[in-house]
C-alpha cells in the first residue's frame, strides 16, 4: 500500500511538472499593487508571444515553451524570492522587469549561471559583457536614452544647445538617478544648463517641482518617472501650461497609461522608445487568430498594441530569437541556461529577420557580442496624439553618442569588476 | 517685494492648498478613531475603492467583468451608459454605506472590547482584502476621473498677482475647489457631531462604549454610521486625488500623506486634521523651497515627518488631541 502511494505521488509529480525537454522561461511580473497597471500589459505581451509560438509553431525548434510567471508586486524582496523559487525549474533566462530586482539578481544569477535580460532597465554598465558575462541589456539602456534625448534636442536646435536650459524630473531612486551622470557629461559637451528635480516615491505630490519649472522656465524637461509619478507630472505640466512638445519622457514614462488621464492636455507629449507601438504589423493578425480569438490570451486581450504590451512581446521575441540562435549553435533543441547565454551573446537582429517574424520596422537592427551586451542603443522618439489616442513615431531609430557613453560604461564596469573581484574577459 | 519673497508667497499659498488635500485624507482617520478608537489602516484603500466605484458606475463598467467572462466565456465589459457625476456619486455613497455595514457586520462587531492592536490588525487585513476586491471588481487599469471639476491655472489670480507684483501666481483651480469642499465638510461634520442626536451618540460611544450602551445607544448603528461617514470622506478624497493622477491603485498610498498630519493635529480632532494638514503642507513646501536645493531636493516626504515628530515631542497628543490622564 505504501509503495502504491509513493508510486502514485511520484506519477502525480511527474505529470504535473513540465517535460524536461520544454524550454522554460520565467516572467517576474506584477499584476497586483500600485504598479499593476503597467505590469499587466508587459506580462500579457510576454506571455502571449510564447503562447503564439506554442500554438502556431509548436514551440521553438520543436520544443514547447513552458512559461512560469511569478508575482513580484514590483517589490525587490519578492522578486528575489521569485528567482530563488523558480531557478530550479530549468529557467533559461530571467526578465526581472525592475531595476531593483536586477541589481539583486546580478551576483546571484551570475553565480548560478543563469542569464538575465534587463531590457531597457537595470544596471547600464552591464552592457560590458566582459565584466557582466551573464547579464544583457540590449537593445538600449538608460544612458542611451539620455544621449538620444539630447541628440534629438540638438537636431531640433540646429545642433546647438549652448545656453539652453534642460531640467530633469526624476524618480528619486537608483532608476531615476541613472541618467544624471550622462546628462552632466553631455551638458559639459554641448553647453546646456542642467537642473535636477527629484520626486520622492510614489510621486503623487509634485507641486514644488512644477512651481520651480514654472519659475525657471527651462527650454526642455526630461522625465525619468514610473507609475503615478508620470501621470501627475504630465497633469502638472498641463496645469502650468508647459509646452508639451518640449517635454520628453524615457520609455518608462511613455505608455498610454501615462497620458490618458491628462486627456487632451497631454497632446504633443513626447517619449523615447526602442520599439514601435500599435498593432499594425502582420504578427498581430497571428496574435489575434492563435491567441486572443482562441481564448488563450494571458489577460483580457484589451492591451494588445499598447506601448507596454508591445514591449513585453518584443522582450519575448528577443528571448525566442536568442533561443533559436542557441539551438543552432549547439545543435540541440533542448537548451541549458549556459547554452541560452551563448545564444544571447550571439544574437543578431536584422530588418530581414524582423520582417520574416511579421514585425517589419518594429525595432532596431543590432548585434550582440561578448564585448557588447547592450546592442547599439538605437532609440526613437514618439509623440502622443490625444485626438487619435495613439503614439506616432516621429524619428528614425537614433544612435547614442558613443564617444561620451563608452568611457562611462567602461569606468562603471571596471569599478564593479574590482568590487566583485571579477577578471574581465570573454567566456 | 523681492523675487524670493514673491516666490515664497506663491509656495506658501500652494502649501496651504496641498495641506487641505492632506487633511481630506486625515479626516477619515480621525472620524473612525474618534468614534471607536480604531486606527483605520484601510482609509487610503477606502479612498481608492470609492474612486474606482465612482468611475465604474459613471462609465457603466460591469463589475467583476473579467471574472464573469472567464467563467461563462462571455465578452461583456460595459452596460453602455454614462451616468451624470452627481447620480454616480450618490450611488457610490450607497456602495460605501453597504461596505460600512459589511465591515461592521463581518468584522468589527466580533471584535468589541478587543485590544486596539487587534483592531488595527483587522484593518490591515481589511485594507489588503479591499485592494484585491477592488481589483477583481473594477480591474487594475488607470481610469480617467472627470466629474466636471475645474483644473489648471486660475487665470484671475494669475492676472491679478501679475499686475500687482510683476509675477503671476500659480494656483490650481482644483485646489481651490478642494479648499471649499474641505471647509464645507468640516463645518457639516462639526455641526453633525455637536447638534444632532446621532452625532451626540457618536461622541458618547467615543467617550465610553459601555456607558453609551447602558443609556440605549446602539453600538452597531453608530459604528455603521461612522464607517459610512468615513467612506464619504474617502470618496471626497478619492475624487480630489483621482482627478490629479487618474484613478489607480497607488491612490491608496495617499494615506502616507495623512500620517504626519494626524501626528501633528491629533487623532481625535476634526479641526486638528485641518490645521495639521495646513501646517504640514506649508512646512514641507517652504522647507523644500528654502533648504531643499542645498540638500539635493526631494525633502518633502521626510520633512513632513520631522515636523510632526517635533510637535509630538512637545505635545504627544497632537495640537488638538485630547490629553489622556489615567488616575490610579
Amino acid at each position: 500500500m505504501k509503495m502504491k502511494l509513493i508510486s502514485a505521488a511520484v506519477a502525480a509529480i511527474v505529470a504535473g511538472a513540465p517535460a524536461m525537454a520544454d524550454l522554460t522561461f520565467t516572467s517576474l511580473s506584477y499584476r497586483t499593487g500600485p504598479y499593476a497597471a503597467n505590469g499587466i500589459p508587459f506580462a500579457d505581451g510576454y506571455a502571449d508571444y510564447f503562447t503564439l509560438l506554442n500554438e502556431r509553431d509548436g514551440g521553438i525548434g520543436g520544443e514547447k515553451v513552458n512559461l512560469i510567471e511569478c508575482e513580484t508586486g514590483y517589490n525587490t524582496e519578492k522578486g528575489v524570492e521569485c528567482y530563488e523559487s523558480t531557478k530550479g525549474s530549468g529557467a533559461l533566462v530571467y526578465q526581472p522587469l525592475s531595476t531593483g530586482i536586477t541589481y539583486q539578481l546580478i551576483p546571484k544569477a551570475t553565480a548560478d549561471g543563469i542569464p538575465v535580460h534587463s531590457m531597457g532597465y537595470g544596471r547600464t554598465s552591464a552592457k560590458n559583457g566582459e565584466v557582466f558575462n551573464g547579464i544583457f541589456n540590449y537593445p538600449a539602456n538608460y544612458w542611451d536614452g539620455a544621449s538620444v534625448a539630447i541628440k534629438y534636442l540638438l537636431s531640433e536646435n540646429g545642433d546647438n544647445l549652448s545656453g539652453k536650459k534642460v531640467a530633469l524630473v526624476y524618480h528619486n531612486s537608483a532608476y531615476g538617478k541613472e541618467p544624471i551622470r550622462t546628462l552632466e557629461e553631455l551638458s559639459k559637451k554641448h553647453g546646456f544648463e542642467l537642473s535636477l528635480l527629484p520626486v520622492d516615491h510614489p510621486g503623487q505630490e509634485q507641486k514644488s517641482q512644477w512651481l520651480q519649472i514654472r519659475r525657471d522656465k527651462p527650454d526642455y524637461v526630461l522625465m525619468w518617472g514610473w507609475g503615478v509619478m508620470n501621470q501627475v507630472a504630465i497633469q502638472e505640466a498641463v496645469n502650468i501650461r508647459y509646452p508639451m512638445e518640449n517635454f520628453i519622457g524615457i520609455w518608462w514614462s511613455g505608455s498610454e497609461n501615462d497620458v490618458l488621464p491628462a486627456g487632451d492636455g497631454a497632446n504633443g507629449y513626447k517619449a523615447l522608445t526602442f520599439h514601435n507601438t500599435g498593432s499594425d504589423f502582420p504578427l498581430f493578425a497571428d496574435i489575434a487568430k492563435y491567441v486572443k480569438d482562441a481564448g488563450k490570451a494571458a489577460g483580457a486581450g484589451d492591451q494588445i498594441g499598447t506601448a507596454l504590451y508591445n514591449r513585453g512581446l518584443y522582450a519575448a521575441m528577443l528571448a525566442a530569437e536568442a533561443a533559436k540562435t542557441a539551438q543552432a549553435m549547439h545543435s540541440t533543441a533542448a537548451l541549458t541556461p549556459a547554452q541560452m547565454r551563448d545564444g544571447m551573446e550571439n544574437l543578431e537582429i536584422t530588418e530581414e529577420k524582423m520582417t520574416a517574424l511579421g514585425l517589419p520596422g518594429f525595432g532596431p537592427s543590432f548585434k550582440v557580442s561578448c564585448q557588447n551586451h547592450g546592442g547599439d542603443g538605437l532609440t526613437a522618439v514618439v509623440q502622443w496624439d490625444a485626438g487619435a489616442k495613439k503614439w506616432n513615431k516621429i524619428t528614425d531609430f537614433i544612435a547614442p553618442d558613443a564617444d561620451v557613453l563608452g568611457p562611462l560604461v567602461a569606468a562603471d564596469a571596471e569599478a564593479y569588476a574590482k568590487e566583485a573581484n571579477i577578471t574581465p574577459g570573454c567566456k | 517685494m523681492s523675487d524670493t519673497l514673491i516666490y515664497a508667497t506663491e509656495v506658501f499659498i500652494n502649501g496651504l492648498m496641498a495641506g487641505v488635500l492632506y487633511a481630506l485624507v486625515a479626516l477619515g482617520f480621525v472620524l473612525i478613531y474618534k468614534a471607536s478608537g480604531i486606527f483605520n489602516y484601510a482609509q487610503g484603500v477606502m479612498a481608492l475603492f470609492a474612486a474606482l466605484t465612482l468611475v465604474g458606475i459613471m462609465d457603466g463598467q460591469v463589475p467583476f467583468s473579467h471574472l464573469i467572462n472567464a467563467i461563462f466565456g462571455t465578452d461583456i465589459h460595459h452596460f453602455g451608459w454614462h451616468l451624470p457625476a452627481v447620480l454616480a456619486i450618490i450611488l457610490t455613497m450607497g456602495v460605501m454605506i453597504l461596505l460600512a455595514w459589511a465591515v461592521n457586520h463581518f468584522i468589527m462587531r466580533h471584535l468589541v472590547n478587543q485590544e486596539p492592536i487587534i483592531l488595527f490588525m483587522a484593518t490591515i487585513g481589511l485594507a489588503y482584502f479591499m485592494e484585491g476586491f477592488g481589483d477583481l471588481m473594477w480591474g487594475a487599469d488607470i481610469k480617467k476621473l472627470d466629474v466636471g471639476l475645474p483644473m489648471g491655472l486660475n487665470t484671475w489670480i494669475d492676472d491679478t498677482t501679475y499686475n500687482a507684483f510683476g509675477y503671476g501666481f500659480f494656483i490650481d483651480n482644483l485646489d481651490i475647489v478642494a479648499t471649499i469642499v474641505a471647509a464645507l465638510l468640516v463645518a457639516v461634520l462639526v455641526a453633525f457631531s455637536q447638534y444632532t442626536k446621532q452625532g451626540r451618540a457618536m461622541r458618547a460611544v467615543a467617550d465610553d462604549h459601555q456607558a453609551a450602551l447602558s443609556v440605549g445607544v446602539s453600538l452597531n448603528f453608530i459604528w455603521v454610521m461612522v464607517w459610512s461617514v468615513a467612506g464619504f470622506v474617502a470618496l471626497v478624497a478619492g475624487i480630489m486625488w483621482g482627478a490629479k493622477s487618474g484613478v489607480q491603485f497607488s491612490l491608496s498610498l495617499i494615506a502616507l500623506k495623512a500620517l504626519p498630519v494626524l501626528m501633528l493635529g491629533g487623532f481625535t480632532s476634526i479641526p486638528g486634521a485641518i490645521v495639521g494638514g495646513l501646517i504640514i503642507g506649508v512646512g514641507e513646501k517652504l522647507f523644500e523651497f528654502f533648504v531643499g536645493p542645498m540638500l539635493g531636493g526631494a525633502t518633502e516626504n521626510w520633512f513632513a515627518y520631522v515636523l510632526a515628530l517635533i510637535f509630538l515631542v512637545f505635545r504627544p497628543q497632537g495640537l488638538f488631541g485630547e490629553k489622556i490622564i489615567e488616575r490610579v
